[in-house]
């Protein structure tokens, strides 16, 4: 590779870190220069070389992914900016509309609505994945026998909840004549077509949601089996029950986790998509009320063509989880305890 | 785990004379009811995957509304009827969804596991920053870069091709499989590089002879999770291939509803079924490993 031959010129490379040493320009050539054990000092070219030479393969290596984040992450975030001030069909170049698209957000009520459904949905679905996940995890996790078994079914779901294949499943067991109605038959409760109706259709996505609680529950079973025994059996010399062995051993021990799984569910809620789409034939009805926010976002860039609204809507998202993760990370030292503060 | 086991035990006996152990018959009990219970859950969690296969199976005159997941007599019909449904032609996406996910898995494996040897063994000038690009784009919610990319590739003409699901693949742009590669080859001895590095090893045949063998278990979740995610992609197809005849299997199934509204309940779930099954399979065959994918990195 062209790696290895550039540094076949041992001086040049010398005389570049050479000559920025002195100035102190980079603290890491400083630290590694000090670094340099003492009976290698009396061939310090070669050893420099190498450090070039090993600069150059580190870079080499990471070609692929240097044009990943510039060429389709860093570049289009930038991109995506500018066609955020702008007015953008594809088809015609960007016109320059200045806050435009941010004024008409506050204006436009679908996009209000959309807001608060994707709201509406991560508020109830987050904390009733975290309750369910933690609930099996506890009773997984108390030395039961075919804990595989049980762990790789209840995972399950996880695996196949966003794919189309399930949306469509989900979208007959809740219609009229659907599954959903016949169980609630059975104990004498009249149905309604939960699918098509706008004050429930969005629970049967959030039903949807907590029905992959599988990951998290894996993560918190992971979890609770790293959580030292003597602890609970000091809590229980204390006097402490079953409750209160929970709250004050499990829980604080759990933070990290518990934190860890927040993030990761709320993301995900906010990023929902497929079964949106699929279940609403990618309309967000009835009488939007599916609309989530990726999905009036994919029908502003691609049904209606407003780039330029679409990209600004990305970047309220970015930036609103970007706040959401600062808040989640700066709280953290208040309610998550590491290991080490025992 | 296996530290603190015997002196939990120890403690346990130390306090037995306070606390007496419960009688084991009690305990028998617990245990019975306890999977009595978490058997009941489980079904009803499995319950509407169960009933879709059941449905997938059962004569077209038959009403879906049923709760019961043992048909009046079986039929592969739907399967045969659903896989040419309409203008639907099934064969067709499945290679589609499969030659994307096989080139998106090698595509993964290779750019991934480059970056992730450059940061875990190599030191390089601004290594920290990169390195908390990778951290930045873990986060990154994928509607970011959903509408540039659009223009980008549109731009390219690459529109109706499979290039813009494929390519950013080997760009390395799932930055969770260079995460899971970084920590796992960190854990891999460096005596094995030294050892290499005085038989006259390169930083490339460091990586091709040692670091890449002894990853496999991470090459191996990077594969799974990069096939279910491709195998799964909706948005993706759904944006850049119209043509039908480029369609993948999920945009295929979603076609259903566009051909027919409701009425082939049938087909549609024999279609569903079969579009699940290489996922449920793989799950099957590597759960072990796809388990402690999700255990210590949380991958979804």
């Amino acid at each position: 590779m062209s790696v290895e031959r550039k540094d076949r010129e041992p001086v040049s490379g010398l005389r570049q870190v050479g000559g920025r040493l002195p100035k102190g320009a980079s603290r890491r050539m400083r630290t590694t220069a000090g670094d340099l054990p003492t009976e290698e000092k009396a061939a310090p070219r070669v050893r420099i070389s190498r450090k070039t030479r090993e600069a150059l393969a580190g870079y080499g290596f990471l070609t692929p992914w240097l044009v990943g984040l510039v060429g389709l992450t860093l570049g289009p975030m930038v991109y995506s900016l500018y066609l955020s001030f702008t007015k953008y069909n594809l088809l015609s170049p960007p016109q320059w509309r200045g806050l435009a698209n941010y004024r008409a957000m506050l204006d436009d009520p679908r996009f209000l609505h959309s807001v608060g459904v994707t709201l509406k949905y991560a508020i109830i679905a987050v904390p009733a994945i975290l309750v369910v996940s933690m609930l099996v995890a506890l009773v997984l996790n108390q030395g039961i026998r075919f804990l595989s078994f049980y762990r790789a079914s209840f995972y399950l779901p996880s695996l196949v909840g966003a794919s189309v294949a399930v949306s469509l499943l989900w979208r007959q067991m809740f219609s009229g004549d659907g599954v959903f109605n016949a169980a609630l038959a059975v104990f004498g409760i009249p149905g309604r077509t939960w699918i098509g109706d706008p004050s429930t259709a969005l629970y049967t996505l959030i039903l949807l949601s907590v029905w992959t609680f599988g990951a998290p529950m894996i993560i918190f079973l992971a979890g609770l089996r790293q959580v030292p025994r003597d602890l609970y059996e000091a809590a229980q010399v204390d006097g402490a029950g079953p409750v209160r062995r929970f709250f004050s051993v499990t829980l604080p021990l759990l933070s990290p986790l518990i934190f860890f799984n927040v993030l990761l569910t709320t993301v995900n809620a906010l990023q929902a998509f497929t079964p949106a789409y699929v279940v609403s034939n990618g309309t967000g009805g009835p009488a939007d009320s599916t609309l989530f926010y990726t999905l009036y976002l994919y029908q502003r860039g691609f049904t209606q063509l407003d780039m330029g609204y679409a990209a600004a809507m990305a970047w309220v998202l970015v930036v609103v989880l970007a706040l959401f993760t600062a808040v989640m990370f700066a709280t953290a030292r208040f309610w998550v305890h590491y290991g080490d503060e025992r | 785990m296996s530290t603190t086991a015997p002196s939990a035990r120890a403690s346990a006996r130390a306090l037995s004379p306070i606390f007496p152990r419960r009688p084991s018959r009690s305990r028998l009990v617990r245990g019975v009811a306890r999977h009595i219970l978490l058997i009941l859950v489980l079904f009803l969690v499995l319950y509407p995957l169960l009933w879709m296969v059941s449905a997938s199976l059962r004569p077209p005159n038959q009403t879906f509304s049923t709760l019961g997941l043992w048909p009046s007599g079986f039929t592969l019909d739907n399967y045969r009827v659903g896989w040419n449904y309409g203008t639907l032609q099934f064969s067709k996406y499945f290679m589609n969804s499969l030659v994307i996910a096989v080139l998106c898995i090698l595509g993964n494996i290779l750019s991934c596991s480059l970056a992730a040897y450059a940061f875990a063994r190599l030191e390089f000038p601004f290594k920290r920053v990169l390195f908390g690009f990778v951290l930045m784009t873990l986060l990154l919610p994928y509607q970011a870069t959903l509408v540039p990319q659009y223009v980008l590739f549109n731009h390219l003409a690459w529109i109706n091709t499979i290039l813009p699901l494929v390519v950013p693949k080997y760009l390395a742009t799932d930055a969770f499989f260079v995460f899971l590669m970084v920590q796992f080859i960190r854990t891999l001895p460096r005596e094995l590089d030294d050892a290499a590095k005085l038989d006259g090893c390169g930083h490339i045949a460091i990586f091709a002879r040692i670091v890449v063998p002894l990853t496999i278990p991470a090459i191996g979740t990077t594969a799974l999770f990069t096939f279910i995610r491709t195998w799964d992609d909706f948005l993706g197809p759904l944006l850049y291939l119209n043509d039908p005849n480029k369609w993948t299997v999920t945009v295929g199934l979603n076609g259903f509803l566009d051909t027919t509204g409701v009425s082939a309940f049938g087909p549609l779930f024999a279609m569903a079924t079969v579009s699940i099954a290489p996922i449920v399979g793989f799950f099957l065959v590597s759960q072990r490993l796809l388990i402690e994918g999700v255990a210590t990195t949380g991958i979804k």
